[in-house]
């Protein structure tokens, strides 16, 4: 609701065209079709998750057993961690697109200097990024929820339902990291990123419930952005709906559109100078 | 096509252009003559409707830049000083990709593709990626790129700088030919051969400021004398002459390895100087250049 009517007064306003949007989401299908290192990087991409999935949640799942969650709904410890997977690659495909790809075309290869000279605007771009970066990240959790139906990790009706989920978690987590690549001044912080993704990565609910830590180390959780994704996409997948899942697709929608508009000035500022 | 009234560029508290006034015609091939950091690229960049200028009154296309930039900008072809090729894509895709950005629809952009690479004779590397190309090919793309949307103002910031002299006579000619189509054409340069065979009119920027405009030759005729003569002397540096020969000619400039004397009669000159009893290892006698013309006005050599 909230993003349709940003997308609609955005279109009205005459601030980003379609059209430009498209022709900057082609650019990177025709990189894609041209460079065979790039297929290489999104396979690695689709492997991690399921790697995690069947380690810890099979193997680590064999020793905790099953779990009950808020609902009373017990599930096994698998049925838990996979959805958390499904929204760790949701964001690290998203990221990786917008920030070392982002990055790279912004300050070496000068993609943007030389789209900035057409008739696209700078949220044109931004706005063409991170929808590639959401694809991208789509194509990961695509074939992951394809692999959790056929582990019987949840039904193909919830899998349906959370596929446009991990695109909001894209959109969000590629807007955010969009704009800080934009503040990025060399390789070296790529690493405090980095480090940033993975403490997210082991502490947001994903692979123990977050009711289980202290209730100060709870709330810190809370405020982070992956926590949101994870409840949200675990909510859909487990099939237990409830009112605080509206919370976390509004957290996910403020993120995105505060990333998408810091990413559009910045690349103002910095490149039209 | 271009109207700037006191146009200025600053970066915090550097200027960069400093209140220049410039009109360029349809038609008219512009040239920017000037040494580094002239503010030649700064000019080229506010032109281009990417960077905003700091004061003064800037139209183009009769468009306001500011306000209407995207729609100026589909109707300019740019060609940057440093290219920014795209290295994800081949040669081909370069320009059809770039096509799309104008919203030209893809068997049009093919078809253009095709034809540029023609005109700068790059067809056989169509399939190739850019990183492999020479320099001078790369210049040649990124020349057609900026053609790609049939643009009425074409903006080449230092179109031929670091090519070797049939890359540039190529190019040249390519431009040329584009100015015979009536494309209106505007370039920067630090090459003075460049600005005479390829510009009607020129402004010579030093400093961010414009310190003379006008056809190549007009600017020679007024800045300078007809010839300009070359000395070079064996025993003692140029400048230990500027007192010993004062009075000949117009005008005397001293330069690392040689004298410059400037006169309209470049033979009588030189007998001038032997009269005086001095022997020069070498003279040369040839006619004023817009080098000439910049080192009067600046007092510095363009190509340092
Ligand atoms: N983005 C910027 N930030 C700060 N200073 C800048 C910026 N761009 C240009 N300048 C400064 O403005 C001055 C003019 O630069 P500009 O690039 O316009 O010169 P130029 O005439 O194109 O020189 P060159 O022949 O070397 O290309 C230079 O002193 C440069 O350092
Ligand atoms: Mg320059």
């Amino acid at each position: 609701m909230v993003t349709t009517y940003a997308v609609t007064q955005a279109l009205r306003g005459g601030i980003v065209s379609p059209a430009r949007v498209g022709a900057v989401i082609n650019r990177n299908v025709g990189a894609l079709r041209s460079g065979p290192a790039y297929w290489m990087v999104l396979f690695s991409g689709f492997f991690e998750p399921v790697l995690y999935l069947l380690s810890i949640g099979i193997g680590v799942g064999a020793l905790v057993g099953d779990l009950t969650l808020k609902d009373g709904q017990v599930i096994t410890y698998a049925a838990f961690v996979a959805p958390a997977m499904l929204a760790v690659s949701a964001m690290s495909g998203a990221l990786a697109e917008t920030t070392f790809n982002f990055f790279f075309k912004f300050k070496y290869v000068k993609t943007y200097d030389a789209m900035l000279a057409t008739p696209l605007r700078p949220a044109e771009i931004a706005a063409g990024e991170l929808l590639w970066a959401m694809i991208r990240g789509s194509l990961y959790t695509g074939a992951f929820l394809i692999v959790m139906v056929a582990m019987g990790l949840t039904s193909a009706g919830w899998a349906l339902l959370a596929f446009p989920a991990t695109w909001l978690v894209g959109l969000a987590f590629g807007a955010v990291g969009m704009a800080a690549s934009t503040y990025i001044r060399g390789w070296q912080d790529f690493d405090l990123i980095s480090a940033g993704q993975f403490a997210m990565f082991l502490f947001s609910g994903t692979f123990s419930p977050v009711q289980d830590y202290p209730p100060a180390v709870e709330v810190l959780i809370a405020v982070t952005p992956l926590y949101h994704a994870v409840e949200l996409i675990r909510g859909i997948t487990t099939g237990s709906l409830g009112w605080a899942m509206l919370g976390h697709v509004l957290y996910l929608i403020v993120m995105m559109a505060l990333g998408l508009y810091v990413a559009s000035r910045r690349l103002t500022t910095v490149l039209c100078r | 096509m271009i109207y700037a009234r006191g146009l200025v560029k600053r970066f915090g508290e550097f200027t960069a252009v400093d209140g220049i006034d410039l009109e360029v015609a349809p038609g008219e091939a512009f040239g920017f003559l000037g040494p580094n950091g002239a503010g030649k690229s700064s000019t080229m960049r506010m032109i281009g409707c990417v960077s905003r200028p700091t004061a003064g009154e800037l139209r183009i296309l009769d468009m306001d830049p500011v306000r209407e930039g995207p729609a100026i900008r589909g109707r300019l072809g740019v060609c940057p000083q440093t290219d920014n090729l795209d290295p994800d894509l081949t040669v081909f895709e370069n320009l059809t990709t770039y096509a799309r950005y104008f919203g030209i629809p893809r068997p049009e952009a093919r078809r253009r593709a095709a034809e540029l690479l023609e005109f700068v004779q790059l067809t056989e590397k169509s399939g190739s990626t850019v990183d492999p190309l020479s320099g001078g090919m790369k210049r040649r793309l990124s020349i057609a790129r900026a053609m790609i949307n049939e643009p009425d103002l074409v903006l080449l910031d230092e179109p031929t700088t670091g090519l070797d002299p049939q890359a540039r006579h190529l190019l040249w000619e390519r431009l040329f030919r584009l100015k015979q189509r009536g494309v209106t054409l505007v370039l920067t340069t630090h090459y003075m051969d460049e600005a005479e065979q390829l510009c009607d009119r020129l402004v010579v920027m030093d400093a961010g400021k414009i310190v003379a405009e006008g056809s190549p030759r007009h600017l020679i005729e007024t800045h300078s004398t007809r010839e300009v003569v070359e000395l070079r002397f064996g025993d003692e540096p140029p400048a230990a002459y500027v007192e010993k020969l004062a009075g000949i000619g117009q005008r005397l400039d001293p330069l690392p390895d040689r004298l410059l004397l400037y006169s309209d009669d470049g033979d009588g000159a030189v007998d001038e100087v032997h009269r005086r009893g001095f022997t020069p290892s070498s003279v040369l006698v040839r006619r004023a250049t817009l080098e000439d013309v910049f080192l009067i006005l600046t007092g510095r050599t363009l190509v340092d």
